[in-house]
């Protein structure tokens, strides 16, 4: 029985209809305890391939006879050698096209919603990594907000959409992926936006992002509004983007709220986080539609497989936005902090263009999940 | 250290470094210590799980010049 691939593409659209599928995982248990393809309805069972070279006749009862069986490894070599094992002990299986590196590396792209003078917001999931990025459009000219290093990706969707990309911008300078921003804006030609004060070290030239300098798209009334929202990084800037969407960077999540120290200053920039949160953000329309940078886990994925939620909804329901008491706030995003992001210093000093890693070091730079928030 | 066998998996992707120094150890005694040359990243972590599960030692690693060298030792 011949053993097909399955795209990363497909998976996504699986994950996003909520499908029910069965992943066997065959990468070392330490890989796959960190991460995995993540989905409501999928079941999974780990076994190293290592475990399998004398054959497989052992976990065949493990396998359903009634779900898709896709077989995943990192890099899809061994998860080739296993399903055609499979294949030949008469199951139908294929495997993860590229394994998880190329997992990694999907983005889906998803309309948001239309502007109000026309045009569009689009977003793209990185569904392997929990990243959100931003391709404003209007009258046939695009921004796009923290970028991957994927910049094909984006590069092609404008051509496909017939829209030229002015602007690029980062919300902050990023530690846990690589930023695609300013190898899009040298490609394009357009100009690439940098907070000052997440930029003081770095080694390129970059137009300062500061609040009040709206900036626009299109020749329509498209504005984006820049907002210092510092607490994630010191320059951490959000963007009210045609009053009626907040683009929040790592400051504010759907299910959880930035944390403040991957620079190490946690200490410094609690305050900042906490007056940024419940004071600038308190101020802003209830009925502005936030659209963060990450999201943590697989349920906060909207239907049509967006990740966004209404301000004044995460005032109500986010815990991270519900802490009357300072000292507790303090401990919360201090204290007790989830493991940091994989290579999340060289992550930084990529992003300050001091380092320049070719690209399979950078893959293996961004290995595993993104943990950019505390809960 | 003295190895029994040297094993070149240089350039050969995942699942050949593993299947290949599972081959080898099988010709080994109990004891013997079997060195690899890999150039694949993940043979790192994925050499000593399957040094563990299959009850032998990762005795040393070492990495230059991209090239990964292992010292394993069948138990």
């Amino acid at each position: 029985m011949p053993v097909n691939p399955i795209t990363t593409k497909e998976i996504a659209q699986k994950v996003i209809n909520k499908e029910a599928f069965f992943i066997l995982d065959v990468r070392n248990e330490d890989a796959f305890s960190d991460w995995k393809v993540e989905g409501e309805n999928i079941t999974y069972l780990n076994i190293p391939y290592f475990d399998l070279l004398d054959g497989v006749e052992e976990i065949l009862e493990q396998l359903p006879q009634d779900q898709d069986i896709v077989v995943v490894c990192a890099k899809e070599g061994s998860s080739i050698m296993v399903a055609d094992m499979l294949s030949d002990e008469g199951r139908t299986v294929s495997y993860l096209k590229g394994g998880m590196k190329a997992w990694s590396e999907h983005l889906e792209p998803v309309k948001v919603g239309n502007l109000k003078e026309g045009g569009e917001l689009y977003q793209f999931v990185r569904l392997g990594k929990g990243c959100l990025s931003y391709m404003i459009v209007s009258d046939g000219e695009a921004a796009l907000i923290d970028a991957t290093r994927m910049t094909d990706v984006y590069l092609d969707f404008a051509e496909e959409i017939g829209a030229t990309i002015k602007h690029v911008f980062d919300t902050h300078l990023h530690a846990d992926h690589i930023s695609g921003g300013r190898k899009i804006a040298e490609a394009t030609n357009a100009m690439y936006w940098l907070p000052p004060k997440d930029a003081q070290e770095v080694a390129f030239n970059y137009q300062p992002l500061e609040e009040g300098r709206d900036i626009n798209i299109g020749n329509t009334t498209i504005i984006i509004q820049p907002l210092y929202s510092p607490g994630h990084t010191i320059g951490s800037t959000s963007f009210i983007v045609d009053d009626a969407y907040l683009l929040s960077g790592d400051i504010l999540f759907i299910d959880s709220i930035g944390r403040p120290d991957l620079a190490g200053l946690a200490e410094d920039w609690v305050g900042d986080l906490r007056k940024t949160l419940y004071t600038r953000y308190k101020e802003l329309s209830d009925e502005l539609v936030v659209l963060p940078a990450h999201f943590m886990i697989i349920e906060e994925l909207n239907d049509d497989g967006s990740v966004s939620e209404k301000l004044g909804t995460l005032f109500a329901k986010n815990h991270g936005l519900n802490i009357e008491n300072e000292a507790e706030f303090r401990k919360l995003v201090t204290g007790n902090l989830p493991p940091q992001p994989n290579a999340y210093q060289e992550i930084r000093e990529m992003n300050m263009g001091k380092i320049n890693p070719d690209e399979e070091q950078q893959r293996e730079m961004e290995i595993g999940p993104n943990r950019c928030a505390v809960r | 250290m003295g190895a029994a066998k040297v094993l070149n998996a240089k350039g050969l992707a995942c699942p050949m470094p593993i299947v290949k120094t599972k081959k080898a150890m099988a010709e080994l005694e109990t004891g013997q210590i079997l060195e690899i040359h890999a150039t694949d990243k993940g043979a790192k972590s994925d050499l000593a799980a399957w040094s563990a599960s299959g009850g032998h030692e990762l005795v040393d690693s070492t990495e230059e010049n991209d090239v990964l060298k292992f010292w394993i030792k069948k138990g």
